[in-house]
């Protein structure tokens, strides 16, 4: 009894239309603050400016909105209660086009859509050619003595369940890409190789039916990073193209392919999508000892921070004796500032420079605890000296090192993506987008008539029509079926004009 | 590559055009206003004596109201409505030619930018505005249409101005044609959607005051407009094609964000307010089969849907930071 209850209520209209009101409420703090999922930088800042409120927001899933489980409920319920009405409703209108349409109502005068007509054919005759007319333009009809009834538009509410049904599949569709799919991202630099294993990843997210031995085998080269930038005007520095040409090797042991991925064509390999999505500079830095021994030699990764590409750049050299950290920034257009400082006013590489600061102590690399990368752990270092550097040439630091900036080759960040609901996901939404055009464009209408003979010869016809959606009439159907009526006549006589024809006011 | 001729071609275009909309708005405003109350003797004083001898409203509620019938309207309005329909039509051309003008300029599709994009959307709105106006005689609804235009391209030259060039390398698809182009229309018809919801609450809210009486509301704007009930009836048609398109417009950002991101999609800010306005919408077609929230709350909850347009189309691009950052504006 309770139960009956709350899933009628559930599955009510009112309830649809409240959940409605509440999921795009939910949705509105996911656009305002920043979400885990895309932004995970901007949230541990978040967190780190403010960490009382940014804690309580957290419990709150103020950070991961769209994983939270109170917007879970609110469209696990939306759901539940779309099913709930559209299953019956599907069931009640596989009815409704299985059976016949009603027979005519006693008084079909009595309608406020009704026309009187008279004609000259005897009324079997009558009701035959109004069939004929209405079956021509797709009803379906019925006649018995006398009468005749038709219905058409069952499409709107096969279009209506259609779209709410293909909604539940785009939901399955959704769930099967998260748990069978995966998304990585990776850091490659010129001249540098990637192959598709969990391990050379720089961040993975896995989806929980997704195991990474799925990957299939490929790897590949970053040959080239090519970027081209407006020069001039109010838009300069705008991005006009990026391609990375790399070489592709499909699978182990195949000769390598020369392929190009650029940012709305991504590349392709089995079912594995890998997407051009940012890009940057890698200074070539070297580092040699008093003795002249080489301590380190790489190419660093440096974060680009504006449009310009000004670059935070961090080396770590744990060979060196004591460690040696820099930090610094890669300048592609170098520039100073005399507020701002060194920064970069242009995006290419045209006056390039290192500015650099040189850290001596522990780099804090032995104590177990993960360290990023991109950070430089200076709680136990000291600052030697701070220098800017011209491609080629050299810094000695006090205790005799030599630090040298070679040059720069550029690096490029992918996604690598598989997403097996997807194209499921696509037909859902196809098939939606068609049941929801059915049920906003046809109209369901109910028409009857009733032919009785005429003193004279001839018949006396009653039409009557109803529509069965919002905001439509069947006062259109009315007008061709009598204009129908009046051409198929038999006799080469004019037919009498209609009686008395009444619209709806 | 850019046409600097053509482009400052298309800027004077754009700038006739706003001139043209506001004597446009002018002659709307005045037209509308050209019915002062006291001209039409035939409702009134059966509504003023119905009150005074107490009648309740009920009986004058039911009756048609004749001060709205379409069929005798005096000339004056009138006329100055045609002046002002052809000047839209002048303007809407200007326009046009600007958006035409500025493709030329750059060889891509004029909506590659926050400017080109609310140029465009003007247009949208305008045409949308005439193409019904084809059919039936919509010039009380100007004044409500080419406000809003007014405005868009008002933005659109000040703070949304960005000159003619290429586009970043994320907009370089054939996708940016599909899907903007949508939205634009979207944007088209959900404003003329949502000048016809304003002006059925101005006619209903008008139809209810007057049958308890009140002379101000029998007045004005709210005389010129047609029957409540057929306002709502226009402005749900026109709904119900805007929405399928919107959704049509979401599906294939969608598939474009697949093809650019590898994802069909991430909650962007865009993304998201792309949501809530399609779930708004979807809100209102429901309200409006759901007992006890027809009429003007289902008009309401199409306002506040357009409003999440609205944030989604300039707040986003200029309040929140998101992958659809392109609209060329400064940072």
């Amino acid at each position: 009894m309770w139960a009956r209850w709350a899933w009628r209520t559930l599955t009510s209209m009112r309830t649809a239309l409240l959940l409605l009101f509440m999921l795009a409420l939910a949705s509105v703090p996911g656009s305002i603050f920043p979400q885990r999922q895309t932004n995970a930088a901007a949230v541990n800042m978040y967190l780190a400016d403010d960490p009382a409120k940014a804690r309580i927001l957290d419990r709150l899933g103020m950070f991961d909105v769209f994983g939270s489980p109170w917007f879970a409920a609110i469209y696990l319920l939306l759901f539940i209660s779309l099913a709930g009405c559209v299953l019956p409703r599907t069931r009640q209108h596989w009815r409704a086009i299985r059976s016949r349409p009603p027979a005519a109502p006693k008084h079909l005068d009595r309608l406020p859509d009704h026309r009187e007509l008279v004609s000259p054919s005897p009324p079997e005759q009558a009701l035959a050619a109004g069939a004929e007319h209405l079956r021509a333009a797709r009803w379906r009809v019925i006649t018995t003595s006398g009468t005749l009834s038709a219905e058409t538009g069952y499409s709107r509410e096969i279009g209506n369940l259609v779209f709410h049904l293909a909604l539940l599949v785009l939901l399955a569709a959704v769930a099967l890409g998260s748990l069978g799919g995966f998304r990585g991202n990776v850091v490659i630099r010129e001249g540098t190789a990637f192959a598709a294993s969990s391990a050379q990843f720089d961040s993975i997210s896995p989806g929980r039916l997704f195991s990474t031995t799925e990957l299939p085998p490929f790897s590949f080269t970053l040959d080239r990073f090519t970027a081209d930038f407006q020069r001039g005007g109010q838009q300069a520095g705008a991005p006009r193209a990026f391609r990375a040409d790399v070489s592709l090797i499909a699978s182990p042991g195949q000769s390598p392919q020369q392929r190009t991925i650029e940012v709305n064509e991504p590349l392709e390999v089995d079912g594995v999508k890998v997407f051009l999505v940012g890009h940057g500079y890698a200074p070539t830095v070297t580092i040699r000892d008093g003795a002249g021994d080489v301590v380190f030699r790489d190419s660093v990764v440096c974060l680009p921070q504006d449009a310009g590409f000004t670059s935070t750049c961090v080396v770590k050299a744990p060979d060196a004796f004591p460690q040696l950290g820099l930090t610094g920034f890669f300048l592609p257009t170098a520039t100073v500032d005399p507020s701002r400082g060194p920064y970069s006013r242009f995006p290419a590489p045209d006056d390039p420079a290192l500015f650099l600061a040189a850290w001596e102590g522990d780099l804090g690399l032995d104590t177990g605890r993960p360290q990023s990368v991109y950070k430089l752990d200076t709680a136990a270092m000291r600052r030697v000296g701070i220098k800017a550097l011209l491609p080629g040439q050299r810094w000695t630091l006090p205790d005799g090192s030599v630090i040298s900036f070679d040059g720069y080759v550029r690096f490029a960040a992918f996604a690598v993506a598989r997403d097996p609901g997807k194209e499921l996901a696509l037909a859902a939404v196809l098939v939606a987008m068609a049941g929801l055009g059915l049920s906003l464009s046809v109209r369901r209408r109910r028409l009857w008539m009733r032919a009785s003979p005429a003193t004279g010869g001839g018949s006396r016809i009653v039409l009557a029509g109803i529509a069965r959606s919002e905001h439509a009439s069947a006062a259109s159907d009315l007008d061709r079926l009598a204009a129908a009526l009046h051409s198929s006549r038999p006799s080469p006589t004019p037919a009498a004009p209609p009686l008395h024809g009444k619209a709806a006011p | 590559m850019t046409d600097t001729a053509l482009a400052s071609l298309s800027n004077g275009l754009v700038y006739a055009a706003m001139l043209t909309y506001a004597i446009a708005m002018v002659v709307f405003a005045a037209s509308l206003a050209a019915r002062a109350p006291g001209r039409r003797p035939l409702a009134e004083p059966a509504l003023g004596t119905s009150r005074r001898q107490g009648g309740v409203g009920v009986a004058v509620r039911d009756a048609p109201v004749p001060a709205r019938s379409p069929v005798v309207q005096p000339a004056p309005g009138r006329r100055g409505g045609n002046i002002a329909m052809s000047l839209t039509w002048l303007a809407t051309l200007l326009v046009g030619a600007g958006l035409v003008a500025r493709g030329l300029s750059v060889g891509r599709v004029p909506w590659g930018n926050m400017y080109e994009f609310s140029v465009a959307s003007a247009f949208a709105i305008s045409a949308a505005f005439l193409v019904l106006s084809l059919r039936r005689d919509l010039r009380w609804l100007g004044l409500l249409v080419v406000v809003p235009v007014l405005l868009t391209l008002g933005l659109a030259v000040t703070v949304l101005y960005t000159e003619a060039g290429q586009l970043v390398p994320a907009l370089n698809s054939y996708w940016l044609i599909i899907h903007v182009a949508a939205a634009i229309i979207c944007a088209g018809t959900f404003c003329v959607g949502t000048a016809l919801t304003v002006a059925y609450l101005v006619a209903d809210t008008s139809e209810r005051r007057v049958s308890r009486g009140s002379r101000f509301w029998g007045s004005g704007l709210a005389r010129r407009l047609p029957p409540a009930q057929r306002l709502d009836a226009m402005a749900y048609r026109i709904h119900t094609f805007a929405f399928p398109l919107w959704t049509f417009a979401v599906v294939a950002g969608a598939i474009w964000a697949e093809n650019a991101w590898g994802r069909y999609w991430g909650w962007d800010p865009k993304e998201t307010w792309a949501f809530i306005t399609w779930v708004g919408y979807a809100a209102y077609l429901h309200a409006r089969a759901t007992a006890g929230w027809k009429g003007r709350k289902a008009a309401v909850i199409a306002l506040v849907a357009f409003a999440a347009f609205i944030i989604n189309y300039f707040g986003v691009n200029i309040f929140l930071t998101g992958l659809h950052s392109y609209g060329g504006l400064p940072s």
